[in-house]
């Protein structure tokens, strides 16, 4: 899940979680009101149980067991522990994939926020077309990610890209984007910074507008400049709806697998690999799928998921009591 | 003095939008370059000279491609549906028990990565063999979408009126009855709006198709471009063309449906 489909899941997630729970009616509940409510919710646990409960059960199997595509198939996986576990942690990968994804996450996290939050207070102050233009920002997030990736590859394509043209125009080198040891990260990193514009200005931009106009306008009266309002009001008060922006991006953003597969399949070697995309080529990238170490790759990815998840849900719980 | 101020600002927010809408445009403007020009360097900044080569190149080779998506995403919808209305309706007017667990769980499940998700699919679809199927493929894209929509629906029907579920069964309509004449109705606007989320979702789908539906007859389309990309560099266009025709429903979806998202629905329906 790459950044532009978490982000539209994201968005919307966050709506919905945002509303509080109903309160409960007053009067006793009939028993017969309460089957009929078991009943409702009853293919949905089904559901739950069976294709999301079922598969990470059996990542679980597969990552303590030694499977191979034979093994897969008959079922008589040799059961071997933690080896897998250790196997990645010693696998020469596993330094490259851990800073990879620390960079890839946290550069395009810290890039997306700002020109977002850049953008957001930009279009605060309403113009002419401001709700136009602010409209067509979006446009990034709602295609297919397949798109957009094809996209960059054929742009930062190094014979026949317009990256490099231009660069050649200005009188520069032209340089490998998605070939090079050293680039092919960069490159990645720029194509999901653009990705995840779209997202961080649409909530940071709805968390601006709860910003009272007022204090704007005190502060504007005692003489404070625009770059002293950003930050001593903006800011801090912006502050949950950030931690808000950042968690969850940080959360998804360490799923993402689509746009680096296919802008570079985390190659030169190792050099754009993440957990997610190691995850995914151990697996599916190459002609012998090797299930166990990829299911351990992706169990240690959904432990590092969840933990930003849980911060994430506490403080958007503190955020909506106080 | 404002005047000039915003005209300045307009200019500022043209240019942004512009850079930040460049790779879109290069699609359209890659799709429309003749094959001969595409090695041409540099390349053509506009598209003086259009071809349609791209797009009939395009769609001779991907409309099933086009077609197994668009199955696809509705398929997705129906059993997002399906599935996630009910239990948003038990979630919110009902008494359930646990219903406060259960969203948590929902919460969580949405954090999971899809790759993990695609490996136990895998292992499972290898047994039943539903890989390479069709159905096996729409519920797996349903998992993206389920615990979002149950989530929705849930805070939405939570801020239905309770005077007409209470005046509902009253007049003697049990639960069943409540949920299609009274709640479904009223969630008129959350249901698109699922609905809309969950066909973007299929649609644009990338890692369960190129897992699970590796080989099979039916390709959905963000797997029909990936191919073609493995395949045949030479034709950017043809590529750029289907990536522009994989783009139509997303914004045409979006562009229909906002109305009825934004639209309040309860504020007509308790007048009287």
């Amino acid at each position: 899940m790459t950044a532009t489909e978490t982000a539209r899941r994201s968005r919307a997630g966050g709506q919905s979680s945002a509303s509080a729970l109903p309160t409960p009616p007053k009067r006793s509940v009939s028993r017969d009101s309460r089957i009929a409510a078991v009943l409702f919710v009853a293919p949905l646990v089904i559901y739950l149980l069976m294709f999301y409960a079922f598969p990470l059960y059996r990542n679980i199997e597969l990552s303590l067991h030694d499977y191979t595509l034979r093994a897969f198939v008959q079922g008589n996986a040799e059961f071997v522990g933690f080896d897998n576990y250790l196997e990645v942690f010693r696998s020469s990968t596993f330094g490259t994939a851990l800073a990879n994804t620390a960079l890839f996450t946290g550069l395009s996290l810290v890039f997306q926020y700002g020109l977002g939050l850049a953008l957001a207070v930009f279009f605060r102050s309403s113009f002419r077309l401001s709700a136009v233009l602010r409209g067509l920002f979006l446009i990034p997030w709602l295609l297919p990610l397949i798109v957009s990736a094809s996209a960059w590859s054929w742009m930062l394509n190094s014979d026949n890209g317009i990256v490099n043209a231009a660069l050649v125009g200005l009188g520069l080198e032209p340089l490998n984007w998605l070939t090079s040891t050293g680039l092919a990260l960069t490159s990645v990193i720029i194509a999901n910074i653009w990705l995840g514009i779209p997202f961080n200005l649409v909530i940071l931009y709805s968390g601006l507008q709860n910003i009272p106009k007022d204090y704007y306008e005190a502060a504007s009266l005692d003489g404070a400049s625009t770059w002293q309002q950003f930050w001593r009001i903006t800011f801090p008060l912006l502050r949950p709806v950030s931690a808000i922006t950042l968690l969850l991006g940080l959360v998804y953003t360490l799923k993402v697998v689509d746009i680096i597969w296919i802008m570079t399949s985390g190659g030169p070697g190792d050099t754009s690999t993440t957990f997610a995309t190691w995850s995914y080529r151990e697996a599916f990238g190459t002609g012998t799928p090797d299930f166990s170490p990829a299911a351990t790759v992706g169990n240690l990815l959904i432990l590092i998921a969840l933990a930003f998840g849980l911060l994430y849900l506490r403080i958007q719980k503190s955020h909506e009591e106080s | 003095m404002t005047e000039t101020k915003t005209w300045w600002k307009t200019a500022l927010g043209i240019l942004f939008t512009a850079l930040m809408l460049f790779p879109v445009y290069w699609i359209v403007n890659v799709s429309l370059t003749r094959t001969s020009d595409l090695r041409k360097s540099p390349p053509n900044i506009l598209p003086l000279n259009p071809t349609f080569e791209g797009y009939s190149a395009a769609f001779s080779q991907q409309l099933p491609q086009l077609g197994t998506s668009l199955i696809l995403g509705l398929a997705t919808v129906a059993l997002t549906l399906l599935i996630a209305a009910p239990a948003g309706y038990a979630m919110s007017l009902l008494a359930l028990p646990g219903r406060n667990t259960l969203g948590f769980i929902l919460l969580v499940a949405q954090m999971i990565p899809a790759v993990v998700m695609a490996m136990g699919f895998y292992a499972i679809y290898l047994r039943l063999d539903l890989l390479n199927t069709l159905p096996g493929l729409i519920l797996a894209n349903s998992t993206i979408a389920v615990p979002f929509a149950v989530l929705l629906f849930r805070a939405f029907m939570s801020g239905m009126p309770r005077e007409l579920i209470q005046a509902a069964r009253l007049d003697g309509a049990g639960v069943w009855r409540t949920f299609t004449l009274i709640v479904l109705p009223l969630s008129r606007n959350s249901i698109l709006t699922v609905s809309l989320f969950a066909f973007l979702w299929a649609w644009s789908d990338f890692i369960f198709a190129s897992t699970l539906n590796r080989s099979g007859d039916l390709i959905p389309i963000t797997l029909g471009i990936y191919q073609y990309i493995g395949n045949n560099t030479t034709q950017w266009n043809a590529i750029m063309a289907t990536a522009v025709i994989a783009s139509i429903p997303a914004a045409v979806l979006l562009v229909i449906a906002q109305r009825y998202v934004a639209a309040g629905v309860t504020a007509g329906a308790v007048k009287d």
